[in-house]
């Protein structure tokens, strides 16, 4: 039998049962492996119980024998919708053990790519809202522009998804010309392409009615709650890692951090679209500063550690020093200093920090993630109980939640 | 006047004196250990009286051989007014790993916690739901833990037909 003590039946009536409901680990309302178990009052939520787990792969353990370079692949699988941001986390962690400094122009190439990956990634959260919400319009239009972003990744990487964008010092090689033929395609039809994906839900009234006033949270739960990222700023709080321990040159960008109010799902819609200008923005500037390196300096695209940099392939086959650094590095012979660090990065659904302890190996002695939605999904039971089944959804999809992220 | 590394702990020393200790600030972020059945006290004087109103992490690390402080405990805190950021630790040991809970104090413990105890087998004592989180609830041993390694990447004993090794 069920606990009907939170129910209160009025006089006379008849006792009442509730319902439970398994919803997922796979369902294809909740985008991704999450499981949760909700008491259902007809169709009012009394009480949810999250399980999370459904696919956990060990990387904190895999990666106690993987020497530096072999974890960013392992990064891509965190939040595989920003994987480039990520990387780039894991590279600026090692980069702040190993104590390199990387010239400008790859500080700059960094923040375009890992500003279209938090568009990509904000993109696809707030498409989703609308598909839950019944729009699948705006979804399949937008998704041609981040097909446009994987293009751009691919001219930089060759691959889409999960990128191993980068390494430790800079990028493997230079950005094509194709690469910034794209970039500056994505520059001029996007504003475009927001401005219509805004008018189709910023003002719908069936879009307003089912996100306004759902799934909100006070900034001080939020902050309680470990919030970060859109979600918490959605609630008030102007907290952004680009901002507050700038990396990799935030602080030449100007930008600013939206901020919501309620922190309800309507916020958290509307902060991700105003980061979104915000974003192009920041890759406006980072493109034009690019632009202004001249001669030797244009070709710059990785910080000169030969210790660390893996080179270039045809170079390890015709260079006395490429070949020995590319064995040692690839040998784990590289002298790797003992240290702890913690950093983090702005990642698209939050504050994504890597604590890192270094014994001398050739692996981390230590490796934990702090995945910014593993975090915050504690808080989707406060968020949804008391509320209907299907705004659950909505609230599930506005929290932006990765299940590959949150399961490490 | 916005908080700097030294005054954090001056403030500190001033509180608990001896019971805190292996003062660091390893790149930059200042660092100490606290007695074991100190952390929550230390948590909520850094809430209160510093403005450390954000607990970014809690996990933990495996030192095999510390005899009697096997297991650190590491939480990093974040005071987002005067945005810095701190870590202390609290050692327990592996026999008897028991640490007092933090969800009393900020509600995203409740996971991170979990999470520790999932791994390391860190006992938190009080902790309203302490259930394994990621892995399986049958499992019997704490993955993270340093007497567990992964298996040999090189070994040629297995024969898996599925995967071809």
């Amino acid at each position: 039998m069920h606990d009907h003590n939170n129910i209160r039946l009025p006089e006379g009536s008849i006792e009442k049962e509730t319902t439970t409901l398994n919803l997922g680990p796979t369902h294809p309302a909740t985008h991704g492996v999450f499981q949760n178990i909700l008491e259902l009052d007809g169709e009012r939520i009394i009480k949810a119980d999250s399980t999370v787990g459904y696919i956990h792969r060990a990387f904190e353990k895999i990666a106690e024998r993987r020497p530096y370079y072999q974890i960013t692949p392992l990064t891509d699988r965190l939040n595989y919708c920003s994987s480039p941001i990520n990387n780039m986390g894991w590279h600026l962690t090692c980069e702040k053990l190993l104590d390199v400094k990387t010239p400008k122009r790859v500080d700059y190439l960094r923040i375009i790519i890992m500003e279209l990956a938090r568009i990509a990634d904000h993109l696809i959260c707030n498409s989703i809202v609308g598909v839950d919400t019944g729009a699948y319009t705006g979804f399949l239009y937008v998704m041609q522009y981040r097909e446009l972003i994987y293009e751009i990744y691919e001219e930089v990487c060759g691959s889409r998804l999960t990128t191993n964008i980068g390494r430790i010092g800079g990028f493997e090689r230079n950005f094509t010309n194709t690469a910034f033929q794209k970039l500056e395609k994505f520059l001029k039809e996007y504003p475009g392409v927001l401005e219509e994906f805004e008018n189709l839900f910023t003002r719908n009234r069936i879009f307003v009615e089912r996100t306004k006033g759902v799934g909100g949270i006070s900034a001080s739960r939020a902050l309680n709650y470990g919030f970060t990222g859109p979600n918490l700023r959605a609630a008030g709080v102007d907290y952004d890692v680009r901002v507050h321990s700038p990396y990799s040159s935030y602080e030449d960008m100007d930008f600013i951090i939206p901020i919501g109010t309620t922190g309800d799902n309507y916020d958290r819609y509307q902060v991700r679209n105003a980061e979104m200008w915000e974003s192009l923005k920041i890759i406006e500037q980072a493109y034009r500063k690019v632009q202004e390196f001249k001669g030797a300096e244009a070709e710059v695209f990785h910080a000169d550690v030969p210790a660390y940099y893996l080179p270039e392939k045809s170079d390890v086959y015709t260079k006395m020093e490429a070949l020995i650094y590319h064995f040692k590095i690839v040998m784990g012979e590289t002298e790797i200093p003992p240290g702890e660090v913690y950093n983090s990065v702005e990642g698209a659904n939050g504050e994504l920090g890597f604590y890192l302890i270094s014994d001398g190996g050739r692996a981390p002695y230590r490796l934990h993630f702090r995945r910014p939605c593993f975090v915050y999904y504690q808080a989707y039971p406060e968020l949804v109980t008391g509320g209907m089944l299907s705004d659950a959804i909505v609230t599930m999809s506005s929290l932006n939640l990765i299940a590959g992220e949150m399961d490490a | 006047m916005s908080l700097t590394n030294d005054i954090i702990k001056t403030r500190l020393t001033e509180k608990f004196g001896e019971l805190l200790g292996a003062w660091e600030e390893p790149y930059g972020m200042l660092t100490f250990t606290a007695a074991s059945d100190q952390n929550l006290k230390v948590m909520n004087f850094l809430k209160e009286e510093l403005g450390f109103n954000f607990l970014t992490d809690i996990t933990a690390v495996n030192y095999p051989d510390r005899k009697g402080e096997e297991l650190a405990v590491v939480y990093h805190l974040h005071n987002l007014v005067d945005n810095i950021r701190m870590r202390f630790k609290v050692f327990a040991p592996v026999e008897k790993p028991d640490i007092y809970t933090a969800t009393g104090i900020f509600s995203s413990a409740n996971w991170m916690e979990r999470e520790t105890y999932d791994f390391f087998g860190v006992n938190f004592v009080g902790h309203p739901d302490l259930r394994r989180i990621l892995n399986v609830d049958e499992m019997d041993y704490f993955p993270l833990r340093k007497e567990y390694p992964l298996e040999d990447q090189t070994r040629i004993d297995k024969d898996d037909e599925m995967f071809g090794r």
